[in-house]
């Protein structure tokens, strides 16, 4: 099967790839581009540990094409810290221990900053349903709404 | 050195703080390597064929078409894992569990393997094989499995533990008693009984990241194996034992690992990986589906439990009796065994008996889940405490307390207890702000406590300090939820410096000698007495280092707060060495310094934990809502008391999704009809509140600092805290978890109708 020619942006550099039309951007990240931040933990859309941005939607890179982000904007979490300046949600996940395992964390961290895009200032509930796409097995979420509280108000701040 | 490990009391300083763990900026920035994450070069992509049947004998596999298709490098199937146990019925039954070899026994157990250049030729490979199966009768229910009517899995298999050996064979493999005393007249002192039975059904540890690995054999009889575990030396041993190579040359490494929950304690395909790799000559990568994690990893057992106890009018247990089974899925295991162990092991009795029994059921083989088999003995006997006091009209948590096992208890177990936290932990939720917070309607609260043994183990660790007086800390625990973090604290606190200057790594099988795995919450426990100990060396080396650079005896010099200090009137001009000077002379003074620890960690501290919980029930659907939830538990010493408080919080949401949500679904064909997060649904965010925790710390005496293990107890008390406020708040008793919707409904039916 022949592959796709792909030219896109992936944190703000200019990628170009071949990949198979079936291939999902997630395959493509990982796989072809290196880019290992994005987890697959189900491969369904279910759990949202490969949470990226594209185009200021939050989506799972498994459910999208390789081939569909042609022209497009994809954001993942190895674009989020600037340089060695961690973004405050990076931050405020360490000092709070909001992440045990970590292999959720990408994500998570990727779903709350377009979580506060979109609402920099959430209730606790409006936290909780905004982060209902990814799973956390290992911290019960209180130390990551927790997290994410904090950040919000350092980012609001600032 | 004689290493002591008894607690002393102490100040710290190190210890009991919350600094950002070592290994956090790389799991933010996604540069954190899990399994999945590691290539290597020229690496082929593994996958496993699974059989569609929970029962069926393999008549013949053909995997010619397969093996002709261009980019297939290589297929095995049994016949590629010859057995090399040696009469071991353990690793035999690992053997069999990796790879089918007369008979499938259950839906999703491996019966092929392909390694091939990409993904989707190997999955067209797996389409190409084709398997010759007989079906056979199944059984996935644990009570119906029992019956002398339902079909044997395995007819070699008699029950032990019977006073007189079967003359047939059996589902039942093992037959586990435990207690004291005279029940019989126990009961016949009692004014109140209560006899109920419960069921659970069978759930999943549900860690994010999937089983992966990657292998790589060399022709001269080395291989690499890069893999998510709990226990890269234990798997060492068993697949090294399973391929016939030498341990020594088979490195292991262990990558960041995405959860395990003791899911991760046994091998799976790993030895199917080094097999593949070994045919092909080439890495092979394989990573599991969440489908075949599902279907082919190991969930925890499914329970029928019957529960008695009997007490007097004021409020004195006077006996307690279980019958306790356990799916163990197709091979022999010891789960019921850990139930009837755990089940009254939180209570002070004079008569107690308690009786397991392992059954074999064509489901996924049976792996520990935290604590494993302790929730759903706690949720049997829990929820009958409750229901005890009840009737004798006595406040549970008074009931508890006046019933809770002290320092020299024997327990039901057997051993006697040294100090325990049971009766603090219970002292504290009676006297916790939850507990006297107003309900409102169709709310209730329920409480429960639970146990767990904890567990020490082998452990290895090597402390080096460097020429600049930084100190690399290796161990051999995988660091499941923020043990770097602990270690690098203890060993701070042990050597008197800065936590900073400390860096905990978790060393490959060829750096460091065996450890057992990270599990029985054992890493902290055991890795940090084996860092103290480690850092006790050290320090010894660093004394004689330091009177060999003032020339005086080592006798007079001390180690206080990371220096060497001359002791004595006449070395008042001696300023005193620090550790970073003394590291930066080793060179002429003797060559690198280092402290090593082998041990075995004996002395685990008991745990336990009370939990208290609001539930909302709506009465017209049977739908639940968790409003508040407390865990309080003790740690003995909490080294990083958010971590503990992680674990806490993070057991407790387990346990809620097990008592609420979570069960695997078998069809009548015996398959599973729910192998994904879909519709094995675990808790999100919006389905939970807060989780307020309470560290008690009473110390464990057979640890220099007191502690005891924290990982597993927080997932013993949910399923019956839950019950027993579910019960409470639709006003019938819950007998069944998981307690979904239907569930409910159909209790208060039944309630109403009756």
């Amino acid at each position: 099967m022949a592959g796709v020619a792909v030219s896109t942006t992936i944190n703000g550099d200019n990628v170009e790839y071949l990949c198979q039309p079936d291939e999902t951007l997630l395959d493509v990240l990982r796989d072809r581009l290196g880019l290992t931040g994005a987890k697959e933990g189900c491969g369904t859309g279910d759990c949202g540990a490969c949470s990226i941005i594209l185009d200021d939607r939050l989506v799972c890179s498994c459910l999208v094409l390789g081939a569909e982000a042609e022209g497009r904007r994809v954001e993942t979490i190895e674009g989020m810290a600037h340089g060695d300046r961690l973004h405050p949600l990076q931050q405020k996940f360490l000092e709070h221990a909001a992440l045990q395992c970590g292999i959720c964390t990408p994500g998570f961290l990727i779903a709350a900053k377009d979580l506060l895009a979109k609402n920099p200032d959430p209730t606790e509930e409006e936290i909780r349903f905004g982060l209902a796409g990814n799973l956390c097995r290992c911290t019960g979420y209180d130390k990551i709404v927790r997290a994410v509280q904090d950040a919000a108000s350092v980012m609001k701040g600032a | 050195m004689n290493f002591d490990p008894r607690y002393s009391n102490r100040s710290f300083t190190s210890v009991g703080t919350r600094p950002i763990r070592p290994d956090g900026v790389d799991k933010v920035t996604g540069r954190a390597r899990y399994g999945a994450d590691f290539n290597m070069a020229g690496q082929l992509v593994g996958r496993v064929l699974r059989s569609p049947h929970p029962h069926a004998k393999i008549r013949k596999i053909d995997t010619a078409k397969a093996e002709k298709l261009a980019g297939v490098k290589a297929v095995i199937t049994a016949a590629d894992l010859p057995d090399l146990t040696d009469g071991d019925a353990a690793m035999y039954d690992i053997l069999d569990n990796c790879m089918a070899r007369k008979k499938a026994l259950y839906d999703g157990h491996a019966v092929a393997a392909v390694a091939a250049v990409d993904a989707r030729t190997a999955r067209q490979a797996l389409k190409l094989i084709e398997v010759d199966y007989e079906v056979l009768l199944h059984v996935t229910d644990v009570d119906e499995a029992m019956k002398h009517t339902a079909p044997l899995l395995n007819d070699a298999i008699f029950t032990e533990g019977l006073e007189e050996k079967p003359v047939k064979p059996s589902n039942v493999t093992k037959r586990t008693q435990f207690g004291h005393g005279d029940i019989h007249e126990g009961f016949g002192q009692a004014d109140f009984v209560v006899k109920r039975s419960f069921k659970t059904e069978q759930t999943h540890q549900g860690y994010i990241e999937p089983h992966a690995c990657v292998a790589s054999v060399s022709s001269d009889g080395t291989a690499d194996l890069w893999v998510c575990t709990q226990g890269h030396f234990v798997y060492r041993q068993h697949c090294a034992q399973l391929l016939g190579m030498e341990a020594s040359k088979l490195r292991v490494t262990s990558s960041e690992i995405g959860g395990g929950f003791g899911g991760k304690t046994h091998v799976w395909a790993e030895p199917v990986a080094l097999a593949l790799a070994r045919k092909a000559g080439r890495p092979v990568k394989l990573v599991m589906t969440r489908d075949e994690v599902f279907r082919a990893s190991g969930p925890t057992s499914a329970t029928s439990i019957d529960v008695r106890i009997g007490a007097r009018k004021d409020g004195t247990i006077t006996a307690a009796e279980a019958t306790l089974r356990y799916s163990c899925g197709p091979y022999a295991g010891m789960w019921a065994e850990i139930g009837a162990m755990t089940a009254f092991a939180c209570y002070r009795l004079e008569n107690v008996r308690t009786v397991g029994y392992e059954v074999l059921v064509n489901r996924p083989k049976t792996a520990a889940y935290r604590a494993p088999s302790a929730p759903m003995a706690a949720f049997a006997v829990e929820s009958a405490i409750d229901e005890l006091a009840k009737e004798i009209g006595m406040d549970p948590v008074e009931f508890r307390i006046r019933n809770a096992a002290q320092e020299g208890t024997r327990s039901s177990y057997g051993p006697v207890y040294g100090p325990i936290g049971i009766g603090p932990t219970l002292e504290a939720a009676k006297n916790h702000p939850h507990m006297k917070a107003p309900l409102g309607k169709n709310q209730g609260r329920g409480m429960a406590c639970g146990f767990w043994f904890n567990f020490g183990g082998q452990t290895c660790t090597d402390l080096n300090i460097g020429m600049d007086g930084s100190v690399s800390l290796a161990v051999g625990t995988v660091d499941v939820g923020g043990s770097r973090a602990s270690l690098s604290l203890v060993a701070a606190e042990e050597l008197g410096i800065a936590y900073e200057q400390v860096k905990a790594v978790v060393a490959d099988t060829s750096s460091l000698g065996y450890n057992d795995m990270t599990d029985g919450s054992r890493g902290t426990f055991s890795s940090s007495m084996a860092t103290i100990s480690a850092a006790r060396n050290t320090i010894k080396i660093l004394r004689e280092r330091a009177a060999q650079m003032w020339d005086i005896p080592v006798d007079d010099v001390v180690w206080e707060k990371g220096h060497a200090i001359a002791k004595g009137e006449k070395y008042g001009n001696l300023a005193a060495l620090s550790l970073k000077e003394i590291a930066a002379a080793s060179g002429k003074t003797g060559g690198p310094i280092a402290g090593h620890s082998e041990l075995v960690a004996d002395g685990a501290g008991v745990s336990f934990a009370t939990h208290i919980c609001d539930i909302e029930v709506d009465p017209e659907t049977g739908t639940t809502r968790v409003l508040r939830y407390t865990v309080v538990q003790d740690a003995g010493k909490a080294v990083h008391p958010t971590y503990v408080e992680g674990q806490y919080q993070g057991g407790a949401a387990q346990g809620i999704g097990w008592a609420l949500n979570e069960e695997y679904i078998y069809g009548k064909d015996g398959r599973l009809q729910n192998p994904g997060f879909l519709d094995y649904r675990i808790p999100v965010c919006s389905d939970l509140p807060m989780i307020d925790t309470q560290i008690l710390e009473i110390p464990n005496p057979n640890h220099p600092y007191g502690v005891r293990g924290v990982g597993e107890t927080s997932i013993v008390p949910p399923l019956a805290a839950i019950a027993n406020a579910v019960s409470n708040a639709a006003g019938v008793r819950m007998t069944h978890i998981p307690m979904s919707p239907p569930r409910i409904l159909a209790a208060i039916e039944a309630e109403r109708g009756g």
